[in-house]
């Protein structure tokens, strides 16, 4: 190396060698190169669009459908608009993503749990469950459940029937459907007057176990509040309830509340697989306690159900959330397989029929992949208040 | 030792004492036990005899299966169709020496002291593909072609994980590396790229590569489906292998940085020299992870239309020859996907604890 004065090194760099500057001119390049790609992508559409005679825009959502869709939670009927499709679609991946949430964090905190019984039985139980489905691709259980399973089921005339009121065949599960009459106003009311009442007494307690010590069993309470006061209404309303019993009609059922087999396999498969993944986040949280947290809440005389509720929990659920965040995003993601078997979720109705029918592909795909955007942001926005909520406040 | 001495405790009790204290330590354990147990039992015989007792294993046809149990026949039967898809018989030869190369290459790295271990895993990350890509396709060096909607079963599932992963990887580590650089525009870019393709699931990217590829590229351009497929796979794949990596970087302690910086490397020389080599090697169990969902996830392409293996079965199961082989076509896809991702998932268990030295940050 050449020996340098000290004036040459404290003078400015050359400019191609200023970071800055580098830093700067690769930016720039970089952008350039991004909007050129980009330009160039959205040439060659338009132009394949224009030879290929599809037209673009947005106005084909306010076109008629004509088809129909087994199931829908919003009206819809084949005379409606794609517009209307895409709701339907949405509405149906939203309640098989809620349902499979629910039940997998169920399954999955007893499993986890389970994996850690005393019991040498159930924990090998658990364990096997979960070595066994998690290794298995999840589209594989969707089809077994749906084509294996389900499709073995009687047939309407010979269903599995349950006191008159449950029916289980190979066109679904059929419950009976609850029917409000006039005067079921005042139960809502009540349900909201009781949750109000419940957090009054929440308040109340805590102000009192500061003030003398003296604790309350505020759980047990606010239980019966809750179930109490929604009951007494309705009687006090005259019942205004009936039951809309499922009924064989012709070659298959109506009436009730129908739980379409593609739907019940769908659910089946997605809580039980996310569930193994569930339960191994949670054996790993609460294996993350450290024991001297169990010991010190048993020196200090707390039983069992206290320390769990009390130390172990509170502080398990701060390693739990993240990695259950994301198994709630993959949910949702996984619902989309809901394609391969026919339940019409935003995929499925959406991004299969109505892009068949209108060849609109570039705006229904960006609609769709914009949905699953927004859902997996939100729900990483809102596991991130929690996560702040349960994290440790370090001072 | 002294005659005086007390033995420690024995440590394994009896049979009586152990289950004493494993199953039966308290009165609802017992009971959990009593009652688990009797459910056990009860499903393992009927369980038992379907699998081997009452199965039907050999046989020339469909009408073979009559028998209460699995007709493992339907499998054998079919077995060629769901290994090689509509591969040529004849020519069947050269997907076997891809597997047996492919096992040569990453088989030994399960085993401690396999010798040239190192360099067969580097052969199977370097020469393999290359080689794969003139014996499958065929259609160079005097080879037959075969295209590739002939291609099928586990063969192209296989080809589809290995390239998804291969491909993925240097993608990944410059968005990686790209997150976490200082340039704003760079960074945001990547997060940009990251962030949005994970966010999707695998079966819109792979609907966009198989309807809307064909927009994007000039006129005249096309790819046949497998390799639309494998595009989609790819940019969804790095991602998540950004992520993992990542995760990597971030767990190199600041000092190797400055130090590299102190010796006066340049940018790329830093990376490629000091930290990637460290940074890689801790993430190789997070890599293998991923490894693993994606070969699940493969089977995700029998909805756009090629036959990986449980497309493959899917399709024989529709077949009206073979009646009520639901249950054993899936199984049978069911227990190959299993042995493949448990065995891995174990190895990828038993690096976490080689690599972990304690004293992570």
């Amino acid at each position: 190396m050449k020996k340098q004065s000290i004036d040459s090194i404290s003078a400015r760099p050359k400019p191609w060698y200023d970071p800055r500057i580098r830093a700067l001119f690769f930016q720039v390049v970089t952008l350039g190169v991004v909007f050129w790609a980009g330009w160039v992508l959205i040439d060659n559409t338009l132009s394949n669009m224009q030879s290929r005679g599809i037209s673009t825009g947005f106005g084909f959502l306010d076109e008629t459908a004509g088809f129909g869709i087994i199931m829908h939670l919003v009206p819809f009927d084949a005379t409606m608009s794609y517009g209307r499709t895409f709701w339907v679609g949405l509405t149906n991946t939203l309640l098989v993503s809620a349902m499979g949430v629910v039940a997998a964090t169920i399954i999955g905190f007893l499993v986890g749990v389970a994996r850690l019984s005393s019991n040498w039985l159930v924990a090998k139980i658990a364990l096997v469950y979960i070595e066994v489905i998690r290794n298995i691709p999840l589209l594989l259980q969707i089809f077994f459940w749906y084509f294996a399973v389900l499709a073995s089921l009687p047939a309407p005339r010979q269903s599995v029937e349950v006191g008159g009121a449950f029916f289980l065949n190979n066109r679904g599960l059929y419950l009976p459907g609850p029917v409000t009459q006039d005067g079921f106003g005042l139960v809502w009311g009540a349900l909201l007057v009781a949750i109000a009442a419940v957090f009054g007494l929440r308040s109340w307690t805590k102000k009192r176990q500061k003030a003398s010590g003296q604790l309350f069993p505020t759980v047990k309470v606010s239980i019966a509040i809750l179930v109490l006061l929604p009951l007494i209404a309705f009687f006090l309303a005259g019942q205004p309830l009936e039951w809309d019993l499922p009924a064989l009609k012709g070659f298959n059922f109506g009436g009730g509340i129908s739980l379409i087999p593609e739907l019940a396999a769908l659910w089946v498969a997605l809580s039980l697989y996310t569930a193994s993944f569930i339960a191994e986040i949670v054996r790993s949280g609460i294996l993350a306690v450290s024991k001297g947290q169990t010991e010190a809440s048993k020196a200090l005389g707390l039983p069992n159900g206290l320390t769990l509720r009390l130390i172990i929990i509170p502080q398990a659920m701060r390693v739990i959330i993240p990695p259950l965040t994301s198994q709630y995003l993959n949910l949702v993601k996984n619902s989309s397989l809901a394609t391969a078997i026919g339940y019409p979720d935003l995929v499925s109705v959406f991004m299969g029929t109505t892009l068949n029918q209108t060849g609109q592909a570039v705006e229904v795909v960006a609609i769709t992949m914009g949905v699953y955007l927004t859902i997996s942001l939100l729900i990483s926005l809102l596991m991130n208040l929690y996560n702040r909520a349960v994290e440790i406040k370090e001072r | 030792m002294t005659e005086s001495t007390i033995k420690p405790p024995k440590k394994n009790l009896g049979p009586v004492k152990w289950m004493r204290t494993h199953l039966f330590s308290s009165w609802y354990n017992s009971l959990l036990t009593l009652v688990v147990g009797y459910l056990l039992l009860t499903s393992v015989g009927p369980l038992v005899s379907w699998v081997f007792l009452d199965a039907t294993f050999e046989g020339s046809g469909p009408g073979d299966c009559l028998g209460e149990g699995a007709c493992w026949l339907f499998v054998s039967q079919r077995l060629n169709f769901f290994i090689y898809g509509f591969y040529p018989d004849e020519l069947q030869w050269r997907v076997d020496i891809m597997f047996g190369l492919l096992a040569l290459a990453f088989v030994p790295q399960f085993i401690e002291g396999f010798p040239a271990r190192k360099w067969l895993g580097i052969f199977g990350m370097s020469g393999l593909p290359i080689i794969g890509y003139v014996l499958i396709p065929g259609g160079i060096l005097g080879l037959e072609e075969v295209e590739s909607s002939k291609w099928g079963g586990l063969m192209l599932t296989l080809i589809l994980a290995y390239i998804g992963i291969l491909a993925s990887l240097p993608i990944g580590i410059l968005l990686a590396i790209g997150r976490r650089s200082d340039m704003p525009i760079i960074r945001g870019l990547c997060v940009v790229f990251i962030e949005v393709w994970r966010a999707v699931p695998l079966i819109t990217v792979l609907f966009m590569a198989s309807v809307m590829l064909p927009l994007f590229l000039p006129e005249g351009v096309s790819f046949e489906k497998l390799v639309r497929a494998l595009i989609g796979i790819t940019l969804w794949q790095s991602a998540y292998m950004a992520e993992v990596i990542r995760g990597g970087l971030q767990a190199i302690p600041r000092g190797q940085y400055e130090a590299a910086n102190a010796l006066g490397l340049g940018y790329w020389r830093k990376m490629g020299l000091v930290i990637l080599p460290q940074a890689l090697k801790l993430v190789i169990p997070g890599i293998v992870n991923t490894f693993i969902s994606l070969f699940k996830d493969t089977t995700l392409v029998l909805i756009i239309g090629l036959f990986d293996i449980l497309g493959a079965v899917q399709s024989t199961i529709a077949d009206p020859a073979w009646q009520n082989v639901a249950i054993e076509g899936y199984v049978f896809v069911a227990f190959c996907f299993w042995v493949f991702c448990f065995g891995i998932s174990r190895y990828s268990q038993n690096l976490e604890r080689k690599l972990d030295t304690g004293h992570k940050t």
